[in-house]
């Protein structure tokens, strides 16, 4: 069976080649022939870049594009579209809207961003304030978010709003596309602790958003939301499923690469995180052949828990063992960057930028709740802002 | 061991730490300390020149006869808790403790007077992360002249003066360099609050100041000092880190509630007070015993760092986690405490540094 479908696959990444040769086709245009033929994500429906297939068999596509030289659609430009915003679209989008956005979001020409947080609704997305009013067949938003990575680079965006304040915090809430090129959208930087701007502040004053734009019914964007935050944690958590990839990559190399600097404590400590940067592979391809049916549950919390915690303990095991050059860092310069670089530059980077990893996409305090009362079934915090209108509750 | 040490705070070191306190919240603000990561230094000439020459710290170690506060450690272990809880940007620990402590030791009384009245400041010129009693790079010495380079030395930037290890015919030779004499390029630093400088030497004329001998005694007694000294800048890092997160967590609400009532995080914090507090004993023990001239100072110097550079990192990481996105921007102050916790780690030997040299110190060795 599975020889079957890689062998069929096969056959349509040589037909895709054969049609679009690499070497002679404009990238773009190769791209969209590549999502047409369903070999952008081949878990997705046919029609919609994908031919229904399990998505582990994506590495193969993958693998073969690569081998015989073909553009991809640097993921990592668009982690938000592809990781967050594209499965929920599937999800809870109509036929127009998934017909509209996921084609310009799988090739990268349309790049999207996150509007949840607040400054008064991080961990407690539910409290959100942003507001979104009827008004005929469209939708006036007002509020501010805050920490919208990309949004300075962003075509639309993923927004949560409220849209019944008398409604309990839960289930007063709508979501919507959001035209980031509406008048109304004022981005401002927000530098962080790396020096540069990867997030910022988002304004949204009288900002309109067509009924046709809601993703979900009226005051189901708790639950919309609760598959973009389940897919974000296993997009962040999953992994790359290559061995010795990501954060524990970087760190072999400089050992491999700096003979001078090995001592025996370090060398215990590289191999036990390199033991379980394995272990946490293996666990990621485990939660993608689950998730072959079906979309990503709470068990996705547990990948991005351990994912934080050895890219934080691999980054700062990397200054120790460079030492002197541990001192020094690349550039502190304000910059407002393309992409949003885990493990790229230099150790004193990864070191800084993997602490944002335990608190975006849901810090690691909230996903250990979530695996302790979700996957285990204990018993939640007593909670008194459950049952109340929102408006009633103390900000 | 050495049990009689005393390793509470006297009243005169309370009263150091008031002083010096009062200075920096006033002229050390986050605003002031964030701008050097830009490159803009304007104001900590004076800044140091306060806390040097008015408040008189650069000679808190330099005896009373050639010109100093004939304090001691402790009194030095104080002024560092208070510049670690500021992450201030003055070249107290590279200058008055290290260097200071290297021309002491090697019996340069001539200079002493100068760096103790804080109208010169010097560094010793050797990589930040050097670890005690290790060999130091070493520069060459021809016809009276050095050339060699030193990597990323603390200090240098701000320094009048050089103390160069040098290579003799006879060993490790301590010399002297007026700084406009070196090249000195400055560093991108992770910790631009403690920014370091790469130091050459091309033929710069020189004054040795400790012979063969004399030099490497003195060198590793100056490392020791910095790295049991150091141990206080870390606690007072460790204390605003710890300080400044309780505050905000009784303050930050989410799920109607206070975050700092979440049990999980109670005991986050506990546990980090448990880490504050014994730092605070091994750092204390670290000053008392440089204070004494201690037999215990090696091994007090080595659990000291051993300990509290991870206690410092530990509790600038959980300020950054447990403040959220707050915690991840740059108009928060706590990333100045990361990055100097984590480049304090580095300094002098990092804690796996310590443990291999506490190794041979209290007899368990490797094999
Ligand atoms: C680098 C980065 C990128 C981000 N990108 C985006 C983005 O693109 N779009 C977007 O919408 N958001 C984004 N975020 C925001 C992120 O989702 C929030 O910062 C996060 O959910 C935490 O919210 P908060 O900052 O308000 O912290 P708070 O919720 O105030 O939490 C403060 C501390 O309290 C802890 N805490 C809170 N509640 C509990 C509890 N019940 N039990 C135990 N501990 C608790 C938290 O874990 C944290 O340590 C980003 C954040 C970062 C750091």
């Amino acid at each position: 069976m599975a020889q079957d479908l890689i062998t069929g696959l096969t056959e349509r990444v040589d037909r895709l080649l054969a049609d679009h040769d690499p070497a002679t086709t404009d990238r773009l245009e190769f791209l969209r022939a590549r999502f047409d033929a369903g070999l952008a994500w081949v878990h997705f429906p046919e029609g919609l870049g994908g031919l229904g297939l399990p998505r582990d068999l994506q590495i193969h596509v993958d693998a073969l594009l690569a081998r015989a030289g073909a553009p991809d659609n640097d993921p990592r430009r668009n982690a938000i579209g592809l990781g967050m915003a594209a499965p929920t679209i599937l999800a809870y989008g109509t036929e127009e809207q998934k017909k509209r956005f996921l084609r310009p979001l799988w090739t990268g020409e349309e790049i999207w961003c996150q509007l949840f947080s607040e400054p008064g609704a991080g961990s407690d997305l539910a409290a959100l304030a942003t507001r979104a009013e009827r008004d005929g067949d469209h939708w006036r938003v007002n509020g501010q978010k805050v920490w919208t990575s990309g949004a300075h680079k962003a075509r639309w965006a993923i927004l949560v709003a409220r849209s019944d304040p008398g409604a309990p915090k839960h289930r007063g809430m709508t979501y919507f596309v959001c035209d980031m090129t509406d008048p109304g959208v004022e981005v401002r930087p927000l530098r962080q602790i790396t020096g540069e701007a990867e997030f910022n502040e988002v304004f949204l004053t009288d900002v309109r958003i067509p009924d046709d734009h809601r993703l979900g019914a009226e005051g189901e964007g708790w639950r919309v939301a609760t598959a973009t935050l389940m897919n974000e944690r296993v997009a962040i958590g999953g992994g790359d499923p290559r061995r010795e990839s990501g954060m524990i990559g970087a760190v072999a190399r400089t050992w491999r690469e700096r003979p001078e600097l090995r001592t025996p404590e370090l060398h215990d400590r590289l191999l036990r995180l390199w033991v379980e940067s394995e272990v946490a592979r293996l666990s990621g391809r485990r939660l993608r052949q689950k998730l072959a049916v079906g979309e990503p549950g709470p068990e996705g919390s547990a990948a991005k828990l351990t994912f934080a915690r050895l890219a934080q303990q691999l980054s700062g095991l990397e200054l120790e063992l460079l030492a002197e050059d541990g001192l020094r860092y690349s550039d502190w310069t304000m910059r407002r960057p393309e992409i949003v670089e885990f493990t790229g530059r230099d150790a004193g980077y990864r070191y800084l930028r993997a602490k944002g990893n335990s608190i975006e996409g849901g810090t690691s305090e909230i996903l250990r709740n979530i695996v302790a009362e979700r996957v285990l079934g204990l018993p939640p915090e007593p909670r008194t802002d459950k049952d109340a209108p929102w408006k009633d509750l103390p900000r | 061991m050495s049990d009689e040490l005393d390793l509470l705070y006297t009243d005169v070191e309370e009263s150091v730490r008031d002083s010096v306190r009062a200075l920096l919240a006033k002229r050390c603000t986050p605003d002031r300390v964030t701008a050097v990561y830009d490159g803009d230094r304007t104001g900590l000439d004076e800044l140091w020149r306060a806390l040097s020459t008015d408040l008189g710290l650069a000679g808190l170690l330099v005896p009373e006869d050639l010109g100093g506060a004939g304090a001691s450690a402790r009194e030095v272990s104080v002024v560092l808790e208070e510049l670690g809880r500021f992450a201030a940007p003055v070249p107290f620990l590279t200058s008055a403790v290290v260097a200071t402590t290297a021309l002491l030791e090697a019996g340069a009384a001539d200079r002493l007077g100068e760096l103790a009245a804080g109208e010169r400041t010097a560094a010793l010129a050797v990589p930040l992360s050097t670890v005690p009693g290790r060999a130091v790079p070493a520069v060459t010495v021809h016809d009276g002249v050095l050339r060699g380079t030193v990597t990323a030395v603390a200090g240098a930037l701000e320094a009048d003066l050089l103390l160069v290890p040098v290579q003799g015919d006879g060993g490790l030779e301590l010399h002297e360099v007026p700084a406009d004499a070196a090249r000195i390029t400055p560093v991108t630093s992770l910790d631009m609050t403690r920014q370091i400088a790469d130091v050459e030497l091309a033929g710069a004329a020189s004054r040795p100041v400790a012979d063969a001998g004399a030099a490497e005694r003195a060198i590793g007694r100056a490392l020791e000092t910095g790295a049991a000294l150091l141990a206080s800048e870390q606690l007072g890092v460790a204390q605003w880190c710890l300080d400044s997160t309780v505050e905000y967590l009784k303050i930050r609400r989410q799920f109607g509630r206070i975050v700092g009532g979440f049990q999980a995080l109670k005991h986050r914090l506990a546990d980090l007070y448990v880490a504050v507090e014994s730092a605070r004993a091994a750092a204390r023990y670290a000053a008392a015993a440089v204070a004494a001239d201690d037999p215990d100072r090696s091994v007090a110097a080595s659990v000291a760092q051993a300990y509290c550079a991870d206690a410092a990192v530990l509790a600038a990481e959980e300020c950054v986690q447990l403040h959220g996105g707050v915690g991840m921007t740059w108009e928060h102050p706590a990333h100045l405490y990361l990055k100097r916790a984590k480049a304090d780690q580095l300094a002098f030997g990092t804690p796996g540094a310590h443990r291999a040299r506490l190794a041979g110190l209290v007899d368990l060795p490797a094999a």
